[in-house]
């Protein structure tokens, strides 16, 4: 797909009009996703899909459009045409954009990561063997993902991964479950059946009568997998420049320096460690990290392209939202969790989260999955499922007692537009107290 | 292009294999993005997707291939896959494929579009969303404000092995507005222009949100709710306008009727459901005022057409009637597994995913009388409008809303606004504390555009249409005084 793309991209350069800059760009992927419920196969297909993205620039006016290609060179160079022409068009009836910044400085690169997965229907049917007996519900999604982008100028970038993601949960009865994921580029099937052999575990706990709670605040460890519900969260609005500047952000009384985090909480866009592409659709390279927040104070703020012109500041990410988020961790060995949290909560997951009120940077939503009481440093019950309604400068402020010494490389199991390159890397925490309000 | 889609057909018919039972489903989308933020036009974007969904029943199994290459080697590709998982699927299954539905409905369907998109340029939009902005900008607290048009044309060719096809035409012009005012720590966003009540149609949604006559408002509110005072943290009677209702019904009724909820396909990520088969015919979810519809037919409303994405006849049914529960959300394979009746609403957000339960138009059927009406009811209470924020749990029972606006009613009148306005409950709870519905002249089409669920993820528009409703004793909230 890369030579072809390339090709493409050149037969599209040498048709435009003399000040004409043309970037194009390239994402795809050829998946297979089975769906699962009842340790059986509830939906199995694969999708192959190809998009090219054009931006047509003439001088300070621009248009973007996109169309899907079929892989075959002359049908594909004939659509990428229309699609250039159709843009030509509307270019006449835009006004000159003061905003429009792209990367003048022609930059090459590629990337390949991860091996072959095996075939999609082999780790399925060993999965469901190996699950024999559990009522497993999820999917497996696997396949190469790919992305390129060449401009006029001369940029020609690709990056083309081969990964799987595993996105599974394990059911007692109505919503008494336990939930796990084993994603990556390196296919193991023996992290499923130590990960399929731990869950037999916790779901012999979660047989136990469930303990109903009461509204109030409770002492409590939230693992990674539900810190991250509250970082997707912070993720949305939080650290983009334009977010900060027109007084959006959930952070605002962070980043004005009237509210603070504990100086054990810091925040970094991690594109170096992470798994998406190391460009930008305008020809920016992202930097390696961007420490967005700095022992509990403010750090710099994400800026794309269209932000940086607008407020004058260099672009260091693709989007307004973290892709590869980090927050580092602390020193709470792992295995001491339980005796440190004593008595209270271990909250596995987190759902559904949302704001109450972003000025407070107060958010709510529901735990869900392997979520326990403990008493004496162990767990003694499940509970169930409760609301939380709690601002993020408690939890990650003064209520914050540590965060894990281990991290957990969480990768994205989201699919709504094709499947997700974004990843986290994330410990627990340890919180004197989280409100829960019904 | 119906050209190219009829010989995409023609030679997918000679490519398909002996098989039980095929479908083809061609979809063909086109949109176009045009916004003017802080008087500045944003990049426009014009975007176009083709592709088909190939699905395959053999036996006891059923696959499906999908792929944006209709090339006779790309279908053929696609065939071969679907095969492939149809295989695995008769030995692996969850059920029997000759559960799946079969369908040989001949149906056509388009939107009314009194004016299309294509009647006015590029430039004439852009000048009409130039001048919402200048209508916006009134204040220095406005620190970002925005206008826009969206528009989507879907078009879908359900082809199947029984005869079957199903073309169908759907066109949107979605437009809105929204204004942000801060003052010190305070922020707050008001949206309008039918930013909340989207519908099928053309630019003549335009002139029916009256997208430039709202901007003032719009911005004037965000202002105004700097200044009020916190919503109340108390119980009491909380009245609901159709903007908000539209996410009360989507969350706590059209979710947990789901049947692949309650059949556990969702499990994993959507999340299940508080209703079991056992409850349809005879459980009270709410008060006797409430009746609620699957309703393809509303003129206009988001999810109005002729047949879901399996071709299934798609028509009205009460899901809810005087407070009973009566039937679930659920194509014909969910209703054979669930052995329960269900609606035509197997569908699917575009070419690359398969169908599943989804919500269609979801309605709260109209009661009697004004807003005026409702209010005059409420000795002490607050009205909400416009939803920001949403959350419930995964059985679809506790849940919190929040809303852009609010106002204190007191002794039977609408008092001053207040801000940050939010309440929570538990579902059948807070269905049954509904004391009055307003009459359909107060009854508005709103839609939502996001809905997510399905593994792969899947996102879909769903329509709500509502009028005001007034419910009793209330747990509400406001924000940090």
């Amino acid at each position: 797909m890369q030579e072809a793309f390339f090709a493409l991209a050149d037969r599209l350069r040498s048709g435009i009009a003399g000040q004409e800059v043309l970037f194009c760009s390239l994402g795809g992927e050829v998946s297979e996703f089975v769906r699962l419920n009842r340790n059986r196969i509830r939906q199995a297909g694969q999708v192959r899909t190809v998009r090219l993205g054009l931006n047509l620039i003439h001088g300070a006016r621009q248009v973007e459009g996109s169309c899907n290609l079929s892989g075959e060179p002359r049908s594909d160079l004939e659509q990428a045409r229309w699609l250039l022409g159709r843009l030509r068009e509307r270019l006449a009836h835009v006004p000159e954009d003061p905003f429009l910044n792209y990367s003048t400085d022609p930059s090459e690169g590629q990337r390949q990561m991860g091996d072959p997965c095996p075939p999609a229907e082999e780790a399925v049917a060993e999965l469901i063997a190996a699950a024999r007996g559990m009522d497993l519900v999820g999917i497996w999604a696997s396949g190469e993902m790919f992305e390129g982008l060449a401009s006029s100028i001369g940029h020609r970038h690709w990056h083309r991964s081969l990964s799987f993601n595993l996105d599974w949960s394990c059911f007692l009865e109505a919503d008494k479950g336990v939930k796990a994921g084993c994603a990556g580029l390196h296919w193991d099937a023996t992290r499923v059946h130590r990960r399929l052999r731990v869950m037999r575990e916790e779901l012999r706990v979660m047989a136990g009568s469930a303990r109903t709670i009461a509204p109030g605040r409770y002492r409590a460890y939230l693992a990674p997998a539900a810190v991250q519900e509250l970082m997707d969260l912070l993720a949305d609005g939080g650290f983009d420049l334009r977010s900060h500047r027109t007084c959006q952000t959930p952070l605002l009384g962070l980043a004005r320096g009237e509210r603070e985090l504990d100086a054990g909480v810091s925040i970094c866009e991690e594109h170096g460690r992470g798994l998406t592409a190391d460009f930008t659709a305008q020809g920016f390279l992202k930097p390696a990290s961007v420490v967005l927040v700095e022992k509990g104070r403010y750090g710099r703020c994400l800026v794309d392209a269209r932000d940086g012109k607008e407020y004058g500041e260099a672009v260091n990410a693709a989007t307004d939202a973290p892709e590869s988020l980090g927050l580092d961790p602390g020193d709470i060995p792992l295995a001491e969790v339980l005796r440190r949290l004593d008595r209270g909560l271990y909250i596995g997951n987190l759902w559904y989260g949302n704001w109450s009120d972003s000025n407070d940077c107060r958010l709510t939503g529901m735990t869900r999955f392997g979520t326990y009481w403990v008493e004496n440093g162990e767990i003694v019950s499940p509970v169930n499922v409760m609301r939380f309604d709690d601002s993020l400068y408690h939890l990650l402020g003064d209520r914050l007692e540590g965060l894990t010494r281990e991290r957990e490389l969480i990768l994205s199991a989201d699919t709504y537009e094709g499947r997700s390159t974004e990843s986290s890397l994330l410990p627990g925490l340890l919180v004197s107290g989280i409100e829960l309000a019904l | 292009m119906k050209e190219r889609l009829s010989d995409c057909v023609d030679r997918f018919r000679a490519l398909a294999p002996a098989c039980d039972y095929w479908t083809l489903r061609l979809v063909a989308e086109e949109s176009e993005h045009l916004e003017v933020r802080q008087g500045v036009a944003e990049p426009s974007l014009f975007d176009t997707s083709l592709g088909v969904m190939v699905t395959l029943v053999k036996g006891r199994g059923i696959g499906y291939g999908a792929t944006s290459d209709l090339s006779t080697a790309g279908l053929r590709a696609a065939l071969e896959r679907a095969g492939e998982w149809a295989l695995l699927h008769a030995r692996l299954g969850l059920f029997d494929a000759q559960l799946c539905p079969r369908s040989s409905l001949r149906a056509e369907y388009r939107s009314r579009v009194q004016e299309p998109w294509a009647c006015r340029s590029v430039a004439d939009k852009l000048e009409l969303l130039r001048m919402a902005n200048q209508a916006m900008a009134i204040d220095a607290r406005i620190r970002d404000w925005a206008a826009w048009l969206e528009y989507r044309r879907l078009f879908q060719w359900l082809e199947t092995s029984d005869g079957g096809r199903v073309t169908q035409t759907l066109e949107f012009v979605h437009p809105g507005l929204s204004a942000v005012a801060n003052s010190g720590g305070q922020t707050q966003r008001r949206r309008g222009g039918g930013s909340s009540s989207a519908q099928q149609g053309g630019l003549e949604r335009i002139e029916a949100v009256r997208l430039l006559e709202d901007a003032p408002r719009v911005a004037e509110e965000a202002i105004a709710l700097l200044e009020a005072p916190e919503c109340p943290q108390t119980n009491c009677d909380l009245v609901l306008m159709p903007s908000q209702l539209a996410l009360q019904i989507h969350e706590s009724i059209g979710h947990p009727l789901e049947l692949d909820r309650i059949l556990g396909d969702e499990r994993n990520y959507a999340g299940t459901s508080f209703v079991t088969p056992g409850m349809f015919g005879r459980y009270p979810y709410g008060s006797e005022l409430l009746n609620v519809t699957f309703d393809p037919t509303l003129p206009g409303e988001l999810v109005s057409l002729a047949a879901d994405d399996e071709g299934n006849p798609a028509r009205r049914q009460y899901l809810i009637r005087r407070g009973i529960l009566e039937r679930p959300l659920g194509g014909p394979l969910s209703q054979s597994r669930a052995g329960l009746p269900g609606s035509a609403c197997s569908r699917a957000s575009g070419w690359d995913r398969p169908p599943i339960d989804r919500m269609g138009n979801i309605n709260l059927e109209p009661g009697e009388g004004s807003l005026a009406d409702l209010v005059a009811r409420v000795e002490r209470g607050v009205l909400m409008d416009t939803n920001r924020s949403w959350s419930i749990d995964d059985s679809r029972n506790k849940f919190q809303f929040g809303c852009e606006l609010g106002r204190l009613i007191e002794e039977g009148e609408l008092k001053g606004l207040v801000r940050n306005p939010g309440y929570r409950g538990i579902s059948t709870d807070f269905w049954r504390r509904l004391d009055a519905v307003g009459g359909p002249e107060s009854q508005e089409v709103h839609g939502v555009r996001n809905c997510g669920k399905g593994e792969p993820n899947q996102s879909v528009y769903v329509g709500h249409a509502a009028p005001p409703c007034l419910f009793r004793q209330v747990a509400v909230f406001g924000g940090a005084a």
